[in-house]
């Protein structure tokens, strides 16, 4: 039955991706022509790389091919399988959307201070890196895509380098992503000590001891954490999303942090095999405490696209707390029920992956519009920006978590999986489980406390500032790329059966076991565990709020003309004009919960009451524990020791000569 | 088929008594405070006059001002037709389980918060930012007590839990009383209740369900209060099946279900009247003592599930 050219395909997706880096580059004068260029062959690779990666996961097939290239004994293996395909899908269909947008988002960099060319170039890099990636299947080329990657996204962090923050912030993302590339080079290192060659099959099959997996499993839930921003690795997210142009950040966050989730996986599942609890609660346990912190300090921050960033360190804290349930039920024997919670880790991923493009999206269009990061100087803008707002607010919903959109489905499996610890007996276990869904429970009222404030502050309300006055609403590239991630955010919310069916097959390749055949029950109602046991009927719940809904409106709606709405001004208390300053803003919003959480955050909060007719003032200050007490004393003493090592720089040639001398002379000894 | 009809008409029901349950409260409150109070049916006299009067919206408001009391009533219903209420044979509780249950009531605080933002005058901002800080403390709790209770049942059903615990015998489970307390904890914050929130008060600086709403009028007014009062009815149902089950029909037979219905509406109004008394007696707190008030709820709530899973799992 295998007539589809999957690999064919998606080995076509990765050279258009190139192309599209190349390609433009000869119409360097023509900018426009370029950037049109550039998106339709990303887009293309974008639909074929959807195509190759949704059809190997629906045929359940796994092709693979050795290539011929690099060093003689040392091939590149190329593989695509079900869990391939399935990352291969979410990074072609957001490249997809990402593409349409773009021409319309680059109009305003068109002339800009940077060349547009170098921007298109390195984002086909970076696409053709990521898709890489998830095809290699030897560490080799994994190691080289993987550092393709990190590299291009430096680039296009850097790419507006005119400001020294974002420079900064640039070169914060490109240390993390070597220091974590090295952790991911040392793990497969201890893989590759135990097996005579550099491909995954082989380092699957290499028999490791205890020690060793722990020791390689270590290595890379540090290098993969890294890259995927658990806490507390999570710094450079929060810094380079915001820099970086909007769909840029759309693909960093939506797509790049689940290449890094691929990486993990199956680093875990297929190529240790053998994997320990305690691995699953350190697990649970990262991810639990990146879930809660992470939108805690996202609840804080009043730039947006900084917001969305620390709520992509919520969202991979709530995919590690699967991966971590299914991990210790894995490794106790439990493979249905650790097959639901790895189910629930990789739908979550595509969620995320859909809500997170969709938000940055949309916020790269409202900061086009307005040219404003704070959200404090924003408000209103719904009423000049209709459909962005429309498709912001779904995207709010589903990642607050909200029935009957995408969120809600993993979260509700998440829970499923965490409601059958009682299985495990064991009383570390059965205490950490509960804990670690309190704060998945936490975690999500938060999210919605923040993305009513998010909401509630940039597009209701009266505008802040004059420029928001000026809005209009986005071109039709960018609306359509919003309106379809808006519409896959519903349809995944409304029939989760099929996903979960087509993600089952990633299962039973890992596991062994899926989920219970017979605890299905047809495709409209998801019983991941038994009917009796739970169910959810995503559909049946939009019709049945849309019949209320039309019957409340037809009992109350008014036939009488002289019934209708009147409009007039909002009441202000007799204090004369409403004003726009009277409003909440986002700072005073969060206030109640700053209060409550204080110990959370650094904060410096200074009030100087009005005097001699100055005006009062109030500043606000709140960082990040992590940085000011671990990042920074870590700084200052790596540029201390470079500082001491600086000694022995003598600026002679012949001082030098002597170091590589004595250098060689003590491998020699080393080696022979 | 019978089962669905059976569904409709038990959330209807309980949709139309949902106003007398408010009254009835309001009435005993008024009467232990030697009050001469409105008549416990007056909230039926409120809405009809409400959805007669004509509705005005600010000229700020959008169209999320206006769609938020159609989304938050119909939430409620829809949340209404899961809920066993006279009976557990119920095909529509196998729609949505107790997760869903509470996805739902955080959908609907999420548009009237965002309504409460959308006009863009203080009070309504400040109502949403009260509103979402106790409901961020109040939901983990809200949760851990459900689960520990699905944990009971093994199941997350809400008709399974119900008819598990109507039919099994009664055991003082220690799980049972820390979940039972949390949850009741919860219930007096998430329905605006004293010691948290005031139900009748308009002083800017206690109110927060009704600071959200307060640029509401006429049938948008009328579909919110209903569903406050809907919201109060619903917990109360929760409280009395989850806790003290007995009565509640197991099939939708005549007797059973005349059973059913007299002692569950019983139950209901006695857990009313402890709610007027408890109202009566204590004082409403200051905002900032709330996040205690919530975090004994969760602790409570936790300490629920963990007992059950270290001491009652065998």
């Amino acid at each position: 039955m295998d007539t589809y050219p999957v690999l064919t395909v998606a080995q076509l997706a990765i050279f258009l991706s190139f192309l599209s880096a190349v390609l433009p580059l000869l119409f360097l004068r023509q900018p426009y022509l370029l950037v049109r260029t550039a998106f339709l062959l990303l887009g293309s690779a974008g639909l074929a790389a959807a195509w190759a990666g949704g059809v190997t996961l629906l045929t359940n097939h796994a092709e693979q091919v050795v290539l011929p290239i690099g060093l003689p004994w040392l091939h590149v293996f190329l593989r695509i399988d079900p869990l391939a395909g399935f990352f291969f899908f979410i990074v072609g269909f957001v490249t997809f959307t990402t593409a349409c947008y773009g021409p319309a988002y680059l109009r305003e960099h068109i002339g800009g201070p940077h060349p547009v060319g170098t921007l298109t170039f390195f984002t086909g890099l970076f696409v053709g890196g990521m898709l890489l990636v998830l095809l290699a299947a030897d560490a080799f080329s994994f190691m080289i895509a993987w550092e393709l990657m990190s590299v291009a996204s430096y680039f296009l962090v850097a790419y507006q380098h005119h400001k020294a923050e974002n420079r900064s912030a640039a070169f914060i993302y490109l240390l993390m992503a070597v220091v974590g590339g090295a952790f991911i080079l040392l793990a497969y290192g201890v893989l590759a000590g135990f097996s005579d060659s550099f491909s995954f099959t082989a380092m699957a099959a290499a028999p490791l001891s205890p020690t060793w997996a722990t020791i390689a499993f270590v290595l890379a839930f540090i290098g993969f954490g890294m890259k995927a921003g658990i806490v507390p690795l999570h710094v450079w997210l929060p810094q380079a999303h915001p820099v970086a142009p909007s769909h840029i950040s759309a693909l960093m966050s939506g797509v790049m942090l689940k290449v890094a989730i691929y990486g993990f996986v199956r680093f875990v599942y297929s190529l240790i095999g053998v994997i320990h609890w305690q691995w699953g609660v350190a697990v649970l346990l990262v991810g639990a405490a990146s879930a809660v912190l992470g939108v805690l300090y996202a609840l804080m921050q009043h730039d947006l696209k900084r917001l969305l960033a620390y709520h992509s360190v919520e969202n991979i804290g709530i995919i590690y707390i699967g991966l971590g349930l299914s991990m210790i039920f894995h490794a106790t024997g439990h493979m249905e029920i650790a097959a639901l919670a790895l189910i629930a880790a990789l739908y979550h991923c595509l969620n995320h992956a859909l809500f997170k493009s969709l938000l940055f999206l949309g916020a790269g269009a409202v900061l086009q519009q307005t040219r404003q990061h704070d959200m404090e100087k924003m408000g209103g803008l719904i009423r000049r920006m209709p459909v962005t707002a429309t498709c912001f607010l779904v995207g709010c919903i589903s990642i607050s978590a909200l029935p009957p959109f995408n969120g809600f489905v993993s979260e509700w499996l998440t829970y499923q999986a965490a409601l059958q610890g009682p299985v495990l007996r064991s009383g570390i276990l059965g205490a950490i489980i509960p804990v670690a869904s309190a704060m998945l429970a936490l975690t999500g009222a938060l999210a919605t406390a923040c993305f009513v404030k998010v909401y509630g502050v940039i597009f209701l309300g009266l505008p802040r500032s004059p420029q928001i006055t000026e809005a209009r609403e986005a071109s039709l590239g960018m609306r359509s790329a919003q309106v379809i991630l808006a519409l896959c955010c519903l349809l995944f919310g409304i029939f989760p059966t099929w996903a979960v069916s087509a993600i089952n097959v990633i299962a039973e390749n890992l596991l062994g076991t899926g989920l219970l055949k017979d605890a299905s029950d047809g495709w409209l109602w998801l019983t991941p565990i038994g009917k009796q046991t739970a169910s959810y009927g995503a559909l049946p719940i939009l019709l049945g709020l849309l019949a209320s809904w039309l019957l409340v409106y037809f009992f109350l709606h008014p036939l009488k003309r002289d019934n209708q709405i009147r409009i007039a001004p909002a009441w202000e208390c007799g204090f004369g004009p409403l004003t726009p300053r009277m409003q909440y803003t986002a700072s005073a919003f969060a206030m109640p919960l700053r209060r409550v959480f204080s110990y959370l955050w650094y904060i410096r909060e200074k009030f100087e009451p009005p005097q001699h007719g100055k005006p009062a003032r109030y500043s606000l200050q709140v960082s990040d524990w992590l940085w000011l007490f671990l990042y920074l004393p870590i700084g200052k003493l790596i540029l201390h020791l470079a500082k001491r090592a600086s000694l022995i720089q003598g600026g002679n040639l012949r001082v030098y000569l002597a170091y590589s001398f004595f250098t060689l002379l003590f491998l020699l000894w080393v080696i022979v | 088929m019978t089962s669905w009809i059976f569904a409709i008409v038990q959330t209807l029901c309980v949709v139309l008594l949902a106003p007398f349950m408010a009254g009835w409260v309001k009435w005993l409150k008024c009467k232990l405070q030697n009050r001469q109070g409105p008549a416990p049916w007056q909230p039926y006299r409120d809405l009809l006059r409400l959805s007669k009067k004509q509705a005005v919206v600010a000229e700020t408001a959008s169209p999320v001002f206006r769609a938020a009391p159609y989304i938050v009533f119909s939430v409620t219903v829809v949340a209404a037709s899961i809920i066993p209420v006279f009976s557990v044979e119920m095909p529509t509780a196998a729609l949505a389980d107790v997760i869903v249950l509470v996805g739902f009531f955080a959908l609907i605080r999420f548009f009237l918060s965002l309504a409460g933002m959308d006009v863009g005058t203080a009070f309504g901002g400040m109502g949403s930012s009260r509103e979402v800080t106790i409901s961020a403390l109040a939901e983990p709790a809200l949760l851990m007590a459900f689960f520990t209770l699905a944990m009971n049942a093994s199941s997350t059903n809400l008709s399974t839990v119900v008819s598990h615990f109507g039919q099994s015998q009664f055991i003082l489970h220690p799980s049972l009383i820390f979940s039972s307390m949390g949850f009741i904890l919860v219930a007096l914050a998430e329905t605006g209740r004293i010691p948290i929130d005031n139900p009748a008060t308009h002083l800017e600086l206690t109110m927060i369900h009704e600071a959200m709403i307060l640029e509401y009028s006429g049938r948008h007014l009328a579909l919110l209060e209903w569903a406050a009062m809907l919201k109060l009815t619903l917990y109360s149902v929760l409280i009395v099946n989850f806790i003290i089950p007995w009565g509640v029909a197991m099939t939708i037979a005549p007797q059973a279900l005349a059973i059913g219905v007299l002692s569950v509406t019983g139950k209901l109004l006695i857990l009313g009247a402890f709610l007027a008394i408890a109202e009566t007696v204590q004082a409403k707190m200051r905002l900032f003592r709330a996040p205690h008030f919530l975090g004994l709820a969760f602790i409570l709530s936790l300490l629920g599930m963990i007992s059950h899973i270290v001491l009652e799992v065998r």
